[in-house]
């Protein structure tokens, strides 16, 4: 089973944007859930929102043309999009807490069965790197994860409790692994779309927490 | 009215004492106050508390790092008491690990409202971040129409350093994209507000006034950048 391919990185964060809707306003985590913005549907305008207080940037930026005054909240410079709009870091949370992010795309060590997740802090650090993300997982209308569905030394990330100190509580709707796709529902994790070659028995194998099968489970939908 | 310009960064940080709060803003390496930094760490007030996003970055250019790495900070009140990757290990990390320095670790939303907060005369807020994870236990907690949120309390501070895109002589500022960030939420919470500016400082009524980031009522003291100075 560790032999089969694993999804990439790239279309793990494509099958996330694929949710977004038309109009909304998407949050993208430093790191992984960056690559989000790789994913590019003409059908829908998507604003993209850094937690420095941009409202709608474009792509990065072309090398010999960045701005640099203008970073994403990965410090990657960005280019502007008509209708971009600037406001101080207070004002940027302000939008946050009151709702108005639709989603929030972030990594994580570990999300459990009832929707918590953590990504700030891992015991053998004493520090943590909070950033954004309490005010966004507390605020924003959706929770995405993007993450290896197990750890470097093969342990499960997908637990009935975390066991590191949570971001938030309850939060999370929906999880892209390396071996497919999950939504968090009232009864636990259920398998959606699972990799190629992949069965629901096999990745349960490498998961702690229960899954079930999506009514529609099927294979992972790749970009078109 | 009041010309607040002074000649150069060392005059201008000269009598920050030791033992003071002080804001540095940036975010993404964009907005920093490097200028004043590299002063502030030639003068060498000891003893100071930072508050900033980050605990200093990975980069050798300067910024809280440099003074933290020079022992002047004792207390760090942040986002981020360790990078996002565990292989950057800054001096603030080395420090914190052997108890050299304290911290205050803080969601980021809650550091800029609890900034807001200093600088607006309001005496506490409540927030939902951090409702229901380890930063939020020991704190008040209140149910408001079904939401449960904590109670949290402005972060008010002696010095804020700022870095400004321009400015008039009396501390009007206007900021550039993200280079805004932290700047106008420190620059109304602390009691003196020292900035360095990049393009011009210009002479009063040459700012269009209603572009106006941060009123110069909140502004003490103003340097331009000189062309040898910190730039990026």
């Amino acid at each position: 089973m560790p032999d089969k391919p694993r999804l990439e990185r790239q279309a793990m964060c494509d099958r996330l944007a694929m949710e977004f809707q038309n109009d909304w306003i998407v949050n993208l985590g430093v790191g992984m859930p960056t690559l989000c913005s790789n994913y590019i549907d003409d059908s829908k305008e998507i604003i993209f929102h850094s937690e420095n207080g941009v409202i709608g940037y474009g792509p990065l930026s072309q090398e010999g043309h960045e701005d640099q005054h203008l970073v994403n909240a990965g410090g990657q410079n960005v280019t502007q999009m008509p209708g971009m709009a600037i406001v101080h870091h207070a004002d940027s949370f302000a939008l946050i807490r009151k709702g108005m992010v639709d989603v929030t795309v972030m990594g994580a060590y570990e999300v459990s069965e009832n929707g918590d997740f953590a990504n700030w802090r891992i015991p053998t650090r004493k520090g943590g790197g909070i950033g954004g993300a309490m005010d966004l997982a507390a605020c924003a209308k959706r929770v995405f994860i993007a993450m290896e569905h197990t750890t470097r030394d093969g342990d499960p990330r997908m637990l009935k409790r975390c066991q590191l100190p949570i971001t938030a509580p309850g939060a999370v709707t929906m999880v892209a692994t390396d071996l497919g796709l999950f939504l968090v529902k009232d009864t636990g994790f259920e398998l959606k779309e699972h990799a190629p070659g992949w069965t629901l028995a096999d990745i349960q194998e490498l998961t702690e927490a229960k899954l079930s099968a999506a009514p529609d489970l099927k294979e992972f939908r790749f970009r078109d | 009215m009041k010309n607040k310009v002074y000649p150069d960064f060392d005059t201008a940080v000269a009598d920050v004492p030791d033992g003071i709060t002080f804001m540095s803003p940036g975010f993404g390496g964009v907005g920093i106050p490097r200028n004043l930094l590299a002063a502030l760490h030639r003068q060498g007030a000891k003893n100071l508390s930072g508050i900033s996003n980050n605990s200093g970055s990975m980069d050798d250019k300067v910024d809280v790092g440099t003074l933290i790495q020079a022992g002047q900070v004792k207390k760090m009140t942040c986002a981020f008491t360790a990078p996002t990757h565990p292989s950057q290990i800054t001096p603030f990390v080395k420090m914190y690990n052997d108890g050299d320095i304290d911290a205050e670790l803080v969601p980021q939303g809650t550091l800029a409202e609890r900034m807001r907060a200093a600088g607006s005369g309001i005496g506490a807020f409540y927030t939902p971040a951090s409702v229901g994870t380890e930063l939020a236990e020991g704190k008040e907690h209140r149910e408001i129409n079904g939401r449960t949120y904590v109670l949290e309390f402005p972060l008010p501070a002696d010095f804020a350093f700022i870095r400004a895109w321009r400015a008039d002589t009396f501390g009007n500022l206007q900021f550039r994209l993200t280079q805004r960030n932290f700047n106008p939420v420190m620059a109304m919470a602390a009691d003196i507000t020292v900035v360095e500016v990049e393009d011009a400082i210009v002479e009063p009524g040459e700012l269009d006034a209603d572009n106006i980031h941060v009123p110069g009522v909140y502004v003490d003291r103003l340097v331009k950048i000189p062309n040898d100075g910190i730039w990026d």
